[in-house]
């Protein structure tokens, strides 16, 4: 590596005027997007505590007058914020786990054993992520009926599990290819059995692959808007999921005139995620990213 | 092991293969394959979900799409939206992130990124984490027509008229864009700092050696050897363009209005279906959906295929 102190690099030169302006320009165009982010959040939490006159006067953007948490209240109990957000932990818990059980399951024998139809049937999960999911969104409303599983959660987890299997699965068989076989060979030589070689050496392998694509199927479940509005309709609104009752609020508090209540119930859904976030934050980028970065 | 022989061991494999493939292929043939399936089939006919009777109508529900205003419309709206919004993301986070890696110029014989790039990372990427929905009624508060708008009231600081963000025709699209825009940077600023990662500093020493700017740098160096990241990047971002369900649905007016200045397919097939009941023009719908996408994703690959700089 070349350590010469360059001279060019460091010495002022003519250009340098120029460019202390192109930086200060950056610097100015990175603190306008930080604010274009973090403000419409912040006004979020402080409109929460705003009457209608302060939100709809002419200083919308003042701080609230009294920080008055009565809005919060409202919208745990009134709006089922509270039960939308257990109905959806509930929910993506479950189906994340089993996505995780079956996906990596899969994945393993399909990378790891030859047998007949091993490549057509990694080809047939592979293929779905070429298909849009509207395309299957009137059928799919239709079996679930038939099945009796319409606005049910069994019925949306199993619907979850299904169409998060192919990316699970596409991703797992790559990482379950990259991992060397002598550990697992060695283990069965000593008698270890297939299932119990999968469960006991080569999941915990498997792991930083594994807590990827986790969080990639949590963040995305989380934040399934489509399938709970096609698949929890109007009538289990005591099963709905928080995307769609937040979406609901902001159609109802138009009538109802409970701003504070909307913005209380935008805040609950924002500062879990912010909290988890922030604490996680660089599992939760590279997870997200590590489908397009082999 | 030898292949054809039923040996115990063989077959304890055999056993093995079928017990954990079983579960996953049967949850993932019966609702996603056998619904994908089925979708092509009730696209020719003239399906109303509710009575199991239904008969095949051949092209019908496919020609009525060419007569429809609003397919065609939504139409008009992906192909504004694919070659608008990658092209705006990708450019902003290609700058964010070359600021945020390289803009700072040389320390200890490093590039570094300028001050503070760490924050910047972290608050730019939250928007990804948040639900798409979300954040559509997020921005309606924020984008709301009259001048108490949190948007209009910043803008009347300085003297810019309440502006109707989504309530104007030829402007809604274009907020829709925005929001979007404003969602994804995040993402890919994260994507294109760990590209630019993976490239050797010894590149960019070398050519700031030879005295090239942060300009050069950029459009010179950065760009070719971040090529495989940035198609990537317009892959994603285009599947997204033919999306915008949840968006749309939700900020704008009167789902995917003023006057469908702002639908999209997805929109008018869950509507079609949910709607007005009409399975099969929906499924036509999503038919039609599928070959855009795919043509979109044949062609991406084909024209941006280039000689692979190696590293």
């Amino acid at each position: 590596m070349p350590v010469a102190p360059s001279k060019a690099a460091t010495a002022p030169r003519p250009r340098r005027r120029s460019i202390n302006v192109f930086s200060g320009l950056s610097h100015a165009a990175l603190v306008i997007w930080a604010i274009l982010v973090i403000f419409p959040i912040v006004w979020t939490f402080l409109a929460s505590f705003k009457t209608n006159t302060e939100l709809f006067g002419d200083h919308s953007l003042a701080m609230p007058q009294n920080f008055d948490w009565s809005s919060w209240g409202r919208a745990w109990d009134k709006a089922h914020i509270g039960l939308y957000m257990i109905n959806t932990i509930k929910v993506v818990a479950v189906s994340t786990f089993l996505t995780m059980l079956f996906g990596s399951m899969a994945a393993y024998v399909l990378a790891r054993y030859t047998f007949f139809g091993n490549r057509a049937i990694y080809l047939l999960f592979v293929s779905g992520l070429s298909f849009p999911v509207f395309l299957a969104l009137a059928p799919l409303w239709l079996t679930m009926k038939n099945l009796g599983l319409l606005g049910t959660h069994t019925g949306l987890i199993l619907v979850y599990v299904a169409y998060s299997l192919p990316f699970t699965v596409f991703f797992l068989t790559a990482f379950f290819r990259t991992l060397p076989t002598t550990v697992g060979e060695a283990a069965m030589m000593d008698g270890c059995s297939h299932t119990r070689t999968f469960f006991q050496i080569m999941l915990p392998m498997a792991k930083p692959g594994l807590i990827s694509i986790t969080i990639f199927n949590v963040i995305g479940q989380w934040n399934q808007y489509l399938l709970p509005i096609v698949l929890l309709p109007g009538d289990a609104q005591d099963k709905w999921l928080i995307t769609q009752g937040i979406a609901n609020i902001s159609t109802n508090a138009g009538y109802e005139a409970d701003w504070a209540g909307l913005f209380a119930a935008l805040s609950m859904a924002i500062i879990p995620v912010l909290i988890v976030y922030i604490i996680f934050q660089r599992q939760i980028q590279s997870g997200l990213t590590a489908g397009a970065i082999k | 092991m030898r292949h054809g022989k039923l040996t115990p061991a063989a077959l304890r494999k055999y056993g093995f293969v079928v017990s954990f493939l079983a579960v996953p292929v049967l949850l993932y043939v019966v609702f996603v394959v056998w619904q994908y399936i089925q979708a092509f089939q009730i696209s020719f006919t003239n399906s109303r979900g509710i009575s199991p009777n239904f008969d095949y109508v051949g092209f019908d529900n496919f020609t009525r799409l060419f007569d429809d205003e609003v397919f065609w419309a939504a139409v008009r709206h992906h192909v504004v939206l694919l070659l608008a919004m990658p092209l705006i993301t990708i450019a902003i986070a290609l700058f964010f992130s070359f600021l945020l890696n390289l803009g700072g110029g040389q320390r200890n014989g490093r590039m570094v990124g300028v001050p503070g790039s760490a924050f910047y990372k972290i608050v730019f990427f939250f928007p990804q984490v948040l639900a798409v929905a979300i954040v559509g009624v997020l921005f309606q508060a924020i984008l709301r027509p009259d001048k108490a708008g949190v948007f209009n009231s910043a803008l009347g600081a300085v003297g810019i008229g309440p502006v109707g963000w989504l309530i104007t025709p030829s402007l809604a699209l274009w907020t829709i864009i925005g929001v979007m825009v404003w969602q994804a940077v995040g993402f890919y600023v994260v994507l294109f700092s760990a590209g630019m990662a993976s490239i050797p500093k010894d590149v960019f020493e070398a050519a700031a050696l030879d005295g090239a700017g942060r300009i050069t740098l950029f459009f010179r160096i950065t760009i070719p050897l971040l090529w495989d990241t940035l198609q990537v990047g317009w892959v994603y971002l285009g599947i997204a363009a033919f999306d915008g369900f949840a968006l749309v649905q939700v900020l704008s007016v009167d789902r995917g209005g003023p006057d469908n200045a702002t639908t999209v397919l997805p929109l008018e097939i869950w509507r079609n279906a949910f709607t007005y009941s009409k399975y099969g023009v929906a499924s036509a719908m999503g038919v039609a959906l599928f070959f855009m996408t795919l043509t979109f994703a044949v062609l991406t690959l084909r024209v941006t295929r280039r000689e692979r700089i190696e590293f």
